[in-house]
């Protein structure tokens, strides 16, 4: 574990207890048997936004905490433990990164203090088909007069659905720009889709959307930028998929140690200890990894990139063995839907598919490393 | 020669022309692709007029059972008759419309342990397809140790009085019979359990309906009060049940491992699904190395898999080795769950839809399918119970007390 300040120390033990108290499975249970179509509670939203999550590596000035992207990443770990729905990653991590990275004073100041204080939620807006590829972009915005018109179909946007604010990636004159999209603009349009993880993963398509000069986020060429956002929601993931982990391996661990079958604690099987020990591992290496990324954003290391890919693909390959495990361990019981282990299941497919599958990030990671 | 010179000669060619004929006039080209793999485990669609008519023809000549004895309604045939209805079958696309527990294993067990009473009453029917059985094994608690059961049925001298739970009885809710273990003395674990057949529409039994992640509904917890059981019901002796009991799982280990089943997968190749959904290089490669990579490994895996079902076969056949059959249930389920896992990693997002706007039918069913695919390396046997069977009856590894 990294080494927490007092301050980060006790973010973490709050949104521990918060979590656990006042967002545990059984509230994301109900939700998911509500359908809700924004795909996340809007009062549990707001109280995450009043205890200053939202807000956490926001700059002072704007209402946040700055508290960086290491203190945002153990909210996002506590709170991926307990499955909890929320903006928090799309909004609070990835919107309010883009401001900050590419933003002028007149745009921060336009949407920062909304998205630190919760009351807007922004959201990238990337991908069109079902993986995650920002090379094939193929949204367009065309200079009209002193601003731009937008078109084009983005797949899968999380919280697509409730989204304020979406940061759209389209292909401008001279390569890949960003631009500020209001949701009400006139033009865009969504439609839900109803996916495993009862989440928001929305269509959105924009029509001919008038934008000002002043939506482009950054230069007509950002495609450094969207990387540098890309990067941060990648390691933002990672976190909650550190906590979705760690969570079900002490699920399987408690069950091991009370179900009992042949006299024994199944705990005392030792082909299931040797199990459990694997899987200790690979999360203890994961963790390194994530936590190490969550650093490199903090301390604007130049590795950042590597850092991301590396913690995503581990993250990827531990969530994924972890998940199975996690079924093939409790037996029965953990087929059925009662039972809280198929939501972990489900929304660990969609977080392997989120920002980069995990033969995405090896390759990322060998070009980036010169092989 | 000519094909009819042949058959003179040949009584398999004569056969070939009888099947050829028979699957000519009963089984329509519409029924193509319609089998449902589900059907047992998921409850029934609707038969249309055209499945009806194929089950019962096939149910009459018994061929849905073709290597079961013609006296109690299967097929009387010989292995190489058998063989060639298969082959026949397969190249007329036409597919078993006999299924379920009752052949997959409680006829086998009958068959073996039975009396003949009771074989002439149970088999025919499962032969027809007429009666659905469910299992009553597994109990809340006891799951792999199975033999630690608790559901008891009481002597009444011409009866059993039977009264427990059962859990996870897959397709209960649907079922007219039920094969049980149940525990008739307490003095010994595995002696004190007997093998009895029971009438689903007893009074005081009561199923409850589980959900699974899948999101289907297809097994049940089963609660037997004071349910009445004619003695006649007993199969074999009392007490001999473990015996039987663990005979019939003989039959579906041997059946869930599928090899049948993947054999004759109609969907496309993985690779081709990758081929679609991602594209190829300039030289026809999927262009994801990684992912084809793992798909290469997935197929050589399933060859490697289907290729020891035959080795498996051709031995029982001849009296070689059987001890290699005990590999295929785990290879067979882990073959079948990387194919899933491959097949949602290809189609991404579009493979986690749940239901609605959105997904291609054959998205969604890949999503189910993926879901529903983890109990396979659970029922039956786990797959660590397996792997125990192969170390510690196989290999000798026992435990070191
Ligand atoms: C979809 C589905 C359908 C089913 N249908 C039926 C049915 O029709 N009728 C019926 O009777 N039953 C049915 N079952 C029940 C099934 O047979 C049991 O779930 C199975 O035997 C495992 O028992 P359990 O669930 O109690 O798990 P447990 O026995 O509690 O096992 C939990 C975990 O511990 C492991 N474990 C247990 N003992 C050992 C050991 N000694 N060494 C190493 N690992 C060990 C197991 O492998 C598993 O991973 C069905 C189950 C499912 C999921």
């Amino acid at each position: 574990m990294v080494t927490l300040n007092e301050e980060q120390t006790m973010l973490r033990d709050m949104a521990r207890d918060w979590a656990a108290n006042e967002a545990p499975v059984s509230a994301f249970r109900a939700l998911r048997d509500r359908k809700a179509v924004a795909g996340f509670d809007r009062s549990t939203f707001e109280e995450m936004a009043q205890m200053g999550w939202t807000g956490v590596i926001a700059p002072e000035s704007y209402g946040g905490s700055e508290f960086g992207v290491l203190g945002l990443g153990l909210v996002l770990e506590e709170t991926g433990r307990t499955l909890t729905a929320s903006p928090l990653l799309s909004s609070g991590l990835v919107a309010v990164s883009a401001l900050m990275l590419g933003g002028s004073d007149a745009q921060k100041e336009r949407w920062l203090p909304g998205l630190a204080s919760g009351e807007t939620i922004g959201t990238l807006a990337v991908d069109e088909g079902p993986r995650h590829d920002p090379a094939k972009i193929e949204a367009k915005a065309e200079k009209r007069g002193d601003g731009f018109v937008l078109s084009g179909t983005k797949a899968y946007v999380p919280e697509g659905d409730s989204a304020d604010l979406f940061i759209v990636a389209a292909r401008t004159g001279e390569g890949i720009g960003l631009f500020l999209v209001p949701g009400n603009a006139e033009g865009v349009s969504r439609s839900a889709r109803s996916m495993v993880d009862s989440r928001s993963h929305a269509f959105v398509q924009f029509e001919g959307v008038s934008l000002p000069s002043d939506a482009l986020l950054g230069e007509e060429d950002g495609a450094a930028l969207l990387d540098k956002i890309l990067d941060r929601a990648r390691i933002g993931t990672a976190a909650e998929m550190l906590g979705l982990c760690s969570q079900a391996f002490d699920m399987t661990l408690d069950y091991l140690k009370t179900r009992e079958q042949f006299g024994e604690i199944l705990s005392r099987f030792q082909a299931l200890q040797h199990r459990m020990a694997h899987l200790f591992t690979q999360i203890e290496l994961m963790r390194s990894t994530v936590e190490a990324a969550l650093v490199a954003v903090d301390q604007d290391r130049a590795d950042l990139p590597v850092m991301a890919s590396l913690a995503k693909a581990v993250a990827n390959e531990t969530t994924h063995l972890m998940s199975r495990e996690l079924i093939q361990l409790h037996g029965g019981i953990g087929m059925t839907d009662d039972y809280d282990a198929g939501f972990y299941l489900k929304r660990a497919r969609i977080l392997e598919n989120a920002y980069g599958n995990a033969s995405f990030h090896r390759e990322r990671f060998a070009r980036l490393s010169g092989y | 020669m000519s094909a009819s010179e042949k058959a003179e000669t040949d009584p398999l060619e004569a056969f070939r022309d009888e099947v050829r004929a028979f699957l000519a006039e009963n089984f329509d080209p519409s029924l193509v692709g319609k089998d449902n793999v589900m059907s047992s485990v998921e409850g029934d669609d609707e038969m249309s007029p055209e499945a009806a008519r194929w089950k019962t023809a096939m149910g009459e000549r018994g061929w849905g059972t073709p290597t079961w004895p013609r006296e109690y309604g299967g097929g009387g045939l010989s292995r190489a008759e058998a063989k060639v209805l298969n082959q026949e079958m397969m190249r007329a696309k036409a597919w078993n419309p006999i299924g379920g527990m009752g052949v997959m294993m409680l006829g086998p067990t009958l068959l073996e342990f039975a009396s003949e009473e009771q074989k002439q009453r149970h088999i025919p029917p499962i032969c027809r397809g007429e009666i659905r059985w469910c299992q009553g094994y597994s109990e809340p608690g006891a799951g792999s140790d199975l033999a630690s059961l608790k559901c008891k049925a009481e002597d009444k001298g011409d009866h059993y009085l039977v009264n427990g739970q059962k859990t996870w009885t897959s397709g209960g809710q649907w079922a007219d019979w039920c094969f049980a273990l149940v525990r008739t003395s307490t003095h010994h674990k595995h002696e004190g359990i007997s093998f009895l057949l029971l009438d689903m529409k007893t009074l005081g039994v009561e199923v409850r309906p589980i959900r699974l992640i899948s999101g289907a509904s297809p097994f049940c917890e089963t609660f037997f009060t004071d349910v009445k059981v004619p003695k006649e019901n007993l199969v074999g002796q009392e007490g001999q049940g473990w015996t039987i009991g663990k005979r019939l799982l003989e039959h579906e280990r041997t059946n869930l491992s599928g090899g049948s089943r993947l054999a004759g997968f109609m969907g496309p190749s993985v690779a081709d699904l990758a081929k679609r959904y991602i594209g190829t290089d300039e030289e026809g490669r999927i262009a994801d190395p990684d992912l084809r990579t793992r798909i290469i490994r997935h197929d050589m895996e399933a060859r490697s898999f289907m290729l020891t079902a035959q080795r498996v076969m051709e031995n029982a056949k001849t009296g070689g080795p059987t001890t290699i059959s005990s590999i295929l249930k785990n290879v067979g389920t882990k073959v079948q769950q990387e194919r899933a896992e491959l097949i949602l990693e290809i189609m991404g997002m579009n493979g986690l839809g749940w239901d609605g706007e959105g997904f291609a039918e054959d998205e969604l069913s890949a999503t189910r399918s993926w879901l529903w695919g983890k109990a396979t390396s659970i029922y039956g046997g786990t797959a660590e119970i397996q792997n125990n069977v192969i170390a510690k009856r196989i290999l000798g590894m026992l435990d070191h007390q």
